[in-house]
This record gives structure tokens, sequence and C-alpha cells, in this order.
């Protein structure tokens, strides 16, 4: 009798405990070994850009906020970045310097958040209670700074709203110590511990050609071997005078593999990278004004008046975030807005890093692109009991007829 | 309906239900050694079937009210429901999407509801102690 190798299907999620938040993966098996796999988002999805389209641009900020509570400085500052182009905002020198003092915080508490969750997955819990206490430092300075721990509500239209005053830079720089105290002990524990790197190396593998055509973002890119990164392709706010550039594992002096310990390094290497911008932002920070609109009734007139329509870009924790919004005459919210987060762009990567790996090594896969299903959630169109899915000929006809209904 | 379950180690199943991730950390954060609520012997454990409570994050999106219903129904009595978050418990930012349910309280039963957008750490635990409060005193007979 010939012998007959069949797959079989493991569903996993939406809700699981390999999952930190809610999709649906479809893994075709065949013993251990994951033949392919789809992916089913759309759980999570909320509506804000709806929702933002019928709110004023101050509420839209806040909402904004919401997207993500990880990345919730990032949405924010893209947001005034697309308003302030739209409606010709000049932002002052100091309010933009703050703006990149804690977007850079905030990447340094989202990695540790990420080592922490990668070493959980890998089964390695003493690794997520170290990562998870160290991070508690960055924390406390950003309610320090900004009076809270998760959502800073910082940004605002032509500027920042709260200054970061001179009794505060002794913390932050003994902040920057404590870390620099500690990066040997952490690059040690993760770099040249043998069962990290045994679980690690060689698993979920992307090869630059792949992070290339899939249109990989982030630290999933540069883990790969790719230059990209935002802040030095397409400098914004102050990142222009800092002479940036991209992290590869290169940096680190070894060679590129593409895989999950790749993207161990290039995370760590960045909260390096981040300490010395915030060192660097506090030496060169200018003394002046934070805002250009003091008063917010007199914004919200102005914002009202404005019209155009403006693009931001910015390099979050986990890759590239791009907000488009248009602004009206006489309304005061935006007539169009439109969120790109980067994990929607890092979801296709999957499906090549997860093609030949074992069962086991699912959580620690899906864990090393940093999803965030909140930011990227789409809806997903559920007609009645058909279970259509939308293909690409459809899609394309339904954004060309959004894309008519919103040009008029 | 017997607290024996209560009276030792409680174990804790996070669900998230449409959140935004701030809440979520922030139980995390909870666990780990700076607040430690691991050495009261309350611990994150993988499947509602062990659990004793409930942390239900978020505002509940159409495609999980029923799925969030399926989890209550697998956690074995007594169960405590603990809503964590603004969202999660009057849909806050929210209230006007198309692709909300509603509140957790109107999918399923809860018992405690802690409101912060996003919470801090000192809330949840001070949350997860008030449900254990109110099982008990529901167990003496007291009204609540």
């Amino acid at each position: 009798m010939q012998e007959r190798k069949t797959t079989y299907e493991i569903p996993v999620g939406p809700i699981h405990p390999a999952l930190k938040e809610n999709i649906r993966f479809t893994f075709q098996v065949e013993g251990e070994r994951i033949r392919s796999v789809d992916v089913k988002p759309g759980f999570v999805h909320r509506g804000i850009e709806y929702m933002g389209m019928r709110r004023n641009l101050i509420q839209v900020l806040y909402l904004s906020e919401r997207i993500c509570g990880i990345c919730s400085i990032s949405h924010p500052i893209v947001l005034t970045q697309a308003v302030e182009q739209a409606a010709n905002i000049e932002v002052p020198p100091r309010a933009q310097y703050i703006r990149v003092i804690v977007s850079e915080l905030e990447r340094i508490h989202s990695h540790l958040l990420w080592a922490g969750v990668a070493a959980h997955e890998l089964g390695f819990d003493t690794l997520l209670h170290l990562s998870w206490k160290v991070r508690e430092k960055v924390m406390d300075i950003l309610e320090e700074l900004t009076g809270n721990r998760v959502d800073y509500a910082l940004p605002i239209f032509g500027g920042v709203r709260r200054d970061i005053a001179a009794e505060q830079y002794p913390k932050l720089m003994e902040m920057i110590r404590y870390y620099r105290g500690l990066f040997e002990e952490l690059s040690d524990t993760f770099l040249r511990d043998p069962s990290v790197e045994a679980r690690t190396r060689d698993v979920g593998v992307l090869t630059p050609k792949e992070a290339h055509e899939l249109c990989a973002v982030g630290p999933v890119a540069r883990a790969s071997g790719l230059r990209k990164d935002v802040r030095q392709d397409w400098p914004y706010l102050v990142y222009g005078d800092f002479d940036l550039t991209a992290l590869t594992p290169e940096d680190h002096g070894v060679e590129v593999h593409g895989d999950v310990y790749d993207r161990i390094i290039v995370r760590l290497l960045e909260v390096a990278q981040s300490l010395d911008l915030v060192e660097r932002c506090l030496r060169e920070m200018p003394e002046g004004e934070i805002t250009s609109f003091p008063k917010i009734p007199a914004l919200l007139a102005y914002l009202k008046k404005a019209e155009g329509e403006g693009i931001g870009r910015h390099e979050a924790p986990r890759g590239e975030v791009i907000h488009y919004v248009r602004l009206e005459a006489g309304q005061e919210g935006p007539a169009v807005w439109k969120v790109k987060a980067p994990t929607y762009s890092n979801l296709m990567p999957w499906t090549p890093m997860f093609r030949e790996q074992e069962i086991a090594d699912i959580p620690i896969i899906a864990a090393s692109i940093d999803p965030c299903m909140c930011c990227m959630d789409r809806v997903h169109v559920d007609r009645g009991d058909t279970r259509e899915a939308l293909d690409k000929q459809a899609l394309l006809r339904l954004s060309w007829e959004k894309t008519r209904r919103v040009c008029g | 309906m017997k607290l024996s379950a209560f009276k030792r180690a409680l174990w804790v199943y996070h669900v998230p239900t449409g959140s935004c991730n701030g809440c979520d950390i922030e139980i995390v954060a909870a666990l780990t050694p700076r607040y430690d609520v691991e050495r009261f012997g309350i611990m994150l454990v993988g499947t509602p079937r062990h659990a004793d409570v409930l942390l239900v994050t978020g505002t509940v999106t159409t495609p999980m009210a029923d799925r969030l219903r399926r989890i209550y129904e697998q956690t074995p009595e007594p169960k405590a429901v603990v809503v964590v978050g603004g969202c999660g418990s009057t849909s806050g930012v929210f209230y006007d999407s198309y692709n909300v349910a509603g509140p957790v309280d109107e999918i399923i039963p809860v018992d405690v509801y802690i409101p912060g957008c996003p919470v801090r750490p000192e809330a949840i635990i001070d949350g997860v102690v008030k449900a254990v409060a109110k099982l008990e005193g529901l167990e003496a007979g007291e009204k609540v």
C-alpha cells in the first residue's frame, strides 16, 4: 500500500493562551511540521476611523491614543503631524524635542515589554519577570513626565501639553545610567543564554528578499538585514539632526539570519540607541514655547477654518505608522482619516516565517513580530451564513468606489 | 455555592474582547515584580476551565460577544467577573462604534467594575480583592 501523507488543521485563536490578543490562525500541519498558515484578523476592529470622522479634532486626538495602549504616543504624534501639515501649523523646536524624548521612552518600554513577552512564550518566566521589573523604571519616568503610565495625552496640534521641568532632567539622566548599567546583564541573559539561543536561532526565518517583497517594517525588517527606518529615511521632527542609522544584527557583529534571535538583537540594540537619543535631546533641547496655540478654543476655531490634506509618518516601536488626514473648512472633524499601523505590514511576513516550523514554535514566532492587533484590525465582512470572502478584484472595485465617493 | 476554591490561591483568566492593550499590559504589570500579586497566590492561567476570576478587558466587539459568552460558560462555579477599564464598563470612547456589541455587562453578568483608562495595577489588585470580598459576603448570606 502506498503511504500517503495528509495535512490536518489546527485552529489557534481568537482566544488562546499563546496569543495576547484576538486573531485566528489556521495551521495546516503534517506531523509536527507546519505546511501553511491562514490568518484571519478582524476580532478587535472597533471602527475608530469612522468614529473619528464624527468628532472634533481634539477628541480625535484622544481617540487616536486609544487605538493602541502600547503605541499610545506614536498614534497621536502621527496624527498631529498630519493635521499640522494639512492646516499649516508650526511646531516650536522645544515641543519637537519633547515629542522625540517621549516617543523614544515609549520605544524603550515597548521593547522591554516585548522582551518579557517573548521570554514568556519561550517558557522562560524568570526572564519575563526580570524584563518587566526593569521596565518599571521607564514607566516611572513616563508617569513623572506626562502624569500617566500608559495613555500620555502629551502631543497637541501645534506642540505638546506639558513641558519637561529643569528638576526632571536629573531623573531622566539617572534612568539612562540605570539602563546603561543593565545593558550588559540583559544582553547576557538574552543573547548568551544557551536555552534562548536553542529556541530562537534559525526559527521563524524571514529572508531579506521576503522581507522586502512582503513590505515588512520596523524591527522585523531590520532583523532581516534591511536598513529601513522612517527616522533615517524620511526624517521628521528633529530626527534629521541626529544622523541616525537603522540598526541590523550586523551592528552587533553577527551575520544576518533573519530569525527570532536576530529580532531580539535588533530590539536590544534599539533600546541602547533610544537611550542615546534621549540623552542627546536633553543636552540640545532649546528653551522656549511648547505650543504655538496656548488656548484650546483658538486652536479649535483655527482648525475649523483649515482646509487641506496631510500625511504623518513615524517610526513606532513596531515599525512605520502612517496617518492620512483631509480637513475641510467649516467641519470640526477630519473629512477623511486613515490609519496604517505597523502590524498591518508585518502580517504577511508571518506566512514564510511559519512555513516548515514546528507546532511548539508557534507562540514565539507569532510573538516575534510584536503583533499589535488593536492597531491594525480591519473589519471582517460576514454576509449571513455564506462565509464569503472578498477576493482581490472585489476589494479593488470597492476601493475604487470609495475613492470616487471620497473625492466627490 | 461553595467558596472553598477562593480560600486558597486565586486563579485568574484574562479575556481580551476588543481592548486597546492598555489595560492588558497593566494586568501583566500587576503580576510582575513591582506589584507581584503572585505572592498572594493570584496567578494568570491559560484556560478558563482552571479559573476562579475572569478579568475582561475592553469593550465587546461583535465577533467577540459570542466567544465571551462561551468562555463565561466554560468557567466553573463559583466564579467572579471583573471588568477592567472604562470601555468594558460603559463602552467609553467607543460608544458610537458600528462594531461594538456593548459593554461587558450586556453580554455576561459582572461582579466588579474597575474604572480607569487605562486602570492602574493597584486598581486591578483592589478590584480582584473586592470580587473575593463580594463572593465571601454572598456566601455568608449578606445582601449585596
